[in-house]
């Protein structure tokens, strides 16, 4: 019954809507008037805050298509990198197993060494300090750019890794190549085991 | 036998998880009291035998059992009796454990705090709690039981990888997986409330303190990780956009925002179906986090060796809680009723601005975190996405969100004034433009360092003006300005030094990245380097035999403009039982910034390779984190959290019973 009165009665209506969003007086002391509050519906403000999302939202979108043509490196290994004729100065990333006795040290801290999938080897020039993890015979990542004379100038070495991990990328490139020995590499682990 | 007790307490614990995830939902649903009063004392007990279970596998690592299996792989007995300990959680099946363990504990301290939480509520978050628990104590069971034999037991252990024997694993982990899990509190307050489609003022009132808590752990836990790289990895970066740093923050973007948009569902009962979606969003991310380290789908210092079926099994359980989640939140969500108006320029329209960015932001860190995956998956290419992404996306997005960061709290709740909070900031603006000139003037370079220091100054004064507005700092005498302090809810005091942590980590990442050098030379005995002021003598080797390695030093003696201030010591471990070596970095602390020296390899001719950085205003980058931390910690001592709530919340429950 009430329901209904309230319903049919109009002063009660904004009566009730106004104990929903009471209104009074802003920070500064004006008193805010009726059109101002009519303004905004709550339609409108949703709709309001949808736009600021969205807006936001195509910011983020404009922001990661652009950041992503920038910045994507892809991975090859050796054989990749000779048979898809990677452009030279592309930045990417070039793994595999260091050719065991290819390391030579230079001066100013010079590296040049081999990186191979078991098909074919890349020689890879570096300045600066290796990780502690970088060995011979084992995985590796390298990131730089390949020079028209197929020598790779490195810019960064990866070798997280430690002698029961390989770099997941480098085990894919070495079995692609068929070069992925799973007995090897599990007897590396079985001569620990007492 | 004492594996033997491990295992079957966790047995045990999984046998309870599952009364404690059916009876009192069923409880809960028919309002059975008794039904729901087995929720408590099961997640009491699921606390007692997963810790019993945690206490077993600490005593196999600590008396060097090595006929189980985990502990033959990563412990070794002339290991100090500290990383004895800690290794522990340094490997898969161990870390798991700490996991569940912590998830009890969170279960456990609802159970035994959550007095004041409605009956049928509390039975239902905790019973969607122990599915969660339930889940994972069967992914151990299954395919990571931390308890197996060797049948004849080896000798000796393998060691732990040499990487992480540092005290820096006795904090990262437990840390950052208290943050992770906490969430699941969280995760559960919103299931809970979906189930039972009602939602009040009081509900965020009850999941903000924990919230709060994960929050808390996961920025001491990043903060820590992020020091540990810097000073153990030997190449001086704090971080690296590496997908297992995004991870652990991605949960933290998503955590911050449900804090904030929580204070909007408490004070005003707005945003409610927001609130829901970001609590299931922040567990859910930390579920993906936990997937992404553990599944072997990365390359990465964390990845322990792993089976596929791990990461399949992990998945499984990603897909039922997310999609489940998300399903239920579809459905659900629409029933709960909408709440408070408010206008676009107003503390709540600030939170949502603050909400938009940090979802946006955290999208962002997702989409190149996850994109490789994705790509590798479908086409089968491999790539790898770099920093320069997350610069330019994270970056600018992080950037907007900061220069508004200031007039939030000085916005009044439903209707804001702007122009009166511009007016009211104007001395942070001035002191923001002065920092920008006086880097002009001072350094010189780099524009965008002069703009970082602006952004960072203008967070902080906007902070300190936010407590001078509150306390009436320069309108009314001092005395009553410290009354006013003192009175001031410890929740306005934690907003204010949270936002100061923030400029502060923002000056420290200005000055690291933007002001720092490097050296890397190859030096022999005599050498001499000069970084910035400083001076470097390359003064002698010597060896040295630690517990379980050998260590090569080098002394350097390290002089500025000419006047000796010290000696840095580094050093390259060597550790026979692992065939590896770790470099010790040399860290020397002047202020807030630092010297740092690493050393690379000894070329055949004895010269030594070194890394040599000065480093400034680089302690500031944690020092913020920690302040951070600091004013989360304010926030939850504020009172309102501890009484306020329960007297409505009981007066409203005893009106409305749950539909």
């Amino acid at each position: 019954m009430r329901a209904y009165m309230v319903w049919r009665d109009p002063q009660a209506l904004r009566r009730a809507r106004c104990r929903r969003d009471p209104i009074g007086v802003d920070a500064a002391g004006h008193s805010i008037g009726k059109e101002e509050r009519q303004h905004m519906t709550r339609k409108q403000r949703r709709l309001g805050l949808i736009a600021a999302g969205v807006g936001v939202l195509g910011i983020a979108v404009g922001l990661v298509l652009f950041a992503l043509r920038g910045a994507i490196v892809f991975f090859n290994s050796p054989t990749d990198l000779v048979e898809k004729h990677v452009a030279p100065g592309t930045r990417v990333r070039l793994g595999g197993l260091v050719v065991a006795g290819s390391i030579v040290k230079g001066q100013n801290l010079n590296v040049r060494f081999e990186v191979t999938d078991g098909n074919k080897a890349i020689p890879v020039t570096f300045q600066g300090i290796l990780p502690d993890l970088f060995r011979e015979g084992q995985g590796v990542v390298t990131e730089g750019e390949i020079d028209p004379g197929g020598t790779f100038h490195a810019d960064t070495v990866l070798a997280k890794h430690d002698e029961r991990y390989m770099p997941k990328e480098v085990v894919e490139a070495l079995k692609k190549s068929g070069h992925w020995n799973d007995d090897a590499n599990k007897t590396g682990t079985a001569t620990r085991t007492p | 036998m004492i594996p033997e007790l491990g295992h079957f307490a966790l047995v045990l614990a999984l046998a309870i998880a599952l009364v404690q995830s059916t009876v009192p939902l069923y409880g809960a649903r028919t309002g059975d009291a008794a039904l729901m009063g087995v929720a408590a004392p099961t997640a009491l007990a699921q606390f007692v035998f997963v810790a019993m279970s945690f206490a077993a596998l600490v005593a196999c690592y600590v008396t060097s059992d090595f006929s189980v299996a985990t502990v033959f792989e990563n412990s070794h007995s002339s290991m100090p009796l500290i990383y004895k300990f800690t290794s522990v959680w340094g490997n898969h099946e161990g870390s798991m454990l700490l996991w569940v363990l912590i998830l009890t504990v969170f279960g456990a301290l609802v159970a035994a705090f959550g007095n004041n939480i409605p009956a049928t509520l509390k039975a239902t978050v905790l019973s969607v709690q122990s599915w969660v628990a339930a889940a994972f104590y069967v992914f151990i069971l299954a395919t990571s039981n931390p308890f197996l034999r060797l049948a004849p037991a080896p000798f000796e252990g393998r060691d732990l990888n040499p990487i992480l024997q540092d005290f820096g694993l006795a904090v990262h982990p437990p840390m950052l997986y208290l943050g992770y899990v906490g969430f699941s509190i969280s995760f559960a307050f919103a299931i809970a409330a979906l189930i039972e489609g009602r939602i009040d003022a009081a509900w965020a009132r009850w999941v903000r303190p924990w919230t709060l808590i994960a929050w808390i752990c996961l920025t001491l836990g990043i903060a820590m990780g992020s020091f540990w790289a810097y000073y153990t990895l030997g190449w001086g970066g704090w971080w690296y956009w590496d997908p297992v740093e995004n991870a652990s923050f991605m949960p933290w973007l998503a955590g911050t925002a449900l804090l904030h948009s929580a204070l909007v569902m408490e004070k005003r009962e707005a945003l409610k179906v927001w609130t829901i979606l970001l609590a299931i969003l922040t567990f859910s991310l930390s579920l993906i986090g936990t997937f992404l380290v553990r599944s072997g789908v990365l390359t990465s210092v964390h990845a322990f060796a792993s089976d596929p079926m791990r990461g399949e099994f992990i998945l499984a359980i990603l897909v039922l809680f997310i999609g489940g989640g998300l399903t239920l939140y579809a459905w659900r969500a629409p029933t709960l009723k909408q709440g408070g108006l408010f206008a676009p320029i107003s503390r709540e329209g600030a939170l949502v601005i603050n909400n938009l960015f940090l979802t946006t932001a955290c999208a962002t860190v997702f989409v190149g975190t996850l994109y490789p995956l994705a790509l590798e998956a479908l086409t089968g290419a491999k790539i790898s996405v770099g920093a320069p992404y997350f610069n330019w996306t994270f970056g600018p997005l992080f950037i907007l969100l900061l220069m508004v960061v200031p007039f939030g709290p000085l916005l009044a709740w439903k209707r804001g004034d702007l122009k009166g909070v511009t007016q009211r900031l104007t001395a942070a603006f001035i002191l923001a433009v002065v920092g920008i000139l006086a880097v002009c003037v001072i350094e010189g370079r780099p524009a965008f360092a002069a703009f970082g220091v602006g952004i960072a100054t203008f967070v902080i004064a906007g902070a300190v003006t936010d407590l001078g507005e509150r306390t009436g700092l320069w309108r009314a005498p001092l005395p009553t300005a410290v009354r006013r302090a003192v009175g001031l809810p410890r929740s306005a005091w934690g907003a204010a030094f949270a936002h100061i942590g923030l400029g502060v980590t923002l000056l420290g990442i200005v000055g690291e990245t933007q002001w720092g050098s490097e050296q890397i030379v190859s030096l022999r005995q005599g050498d001499k380097v000069a970084i910035r002021h400083y001076d470097f003598t390359f003064e002698g080797t010597a060896t040295r035999d630690g517990p379980n390695y050998k260590e090569l030093d080098v002394r350097f003696a390290v002089r500025r403009n000419g006047e000796l201030i010290g000696e840095m010591v580094p050093a390259k471990r060597t550790f026979a039982s692992r065939q590896t070596t770790t470099t010790e970095a040399a860290l020397m602390t002047r202020g807030v910034s630092q010297l740092y020296v690493s050393l690379g390899d000894v070329a055949a001719d004895g010269a030594i390779a070194v890394r040599i950085y000065h480093k400034p205003l680089v302690l500031m980058i944690w020092l913020g984190a920690v302040v951070m931390a600091m004013g989360g910690a304010l926030s939850l001592s504020d009172r309102r959290l501890r009484v306020g709530a329960p007297k409505r919340a009981k007066a409203r429950a005893a009106l409305q019973p749950a539909e």
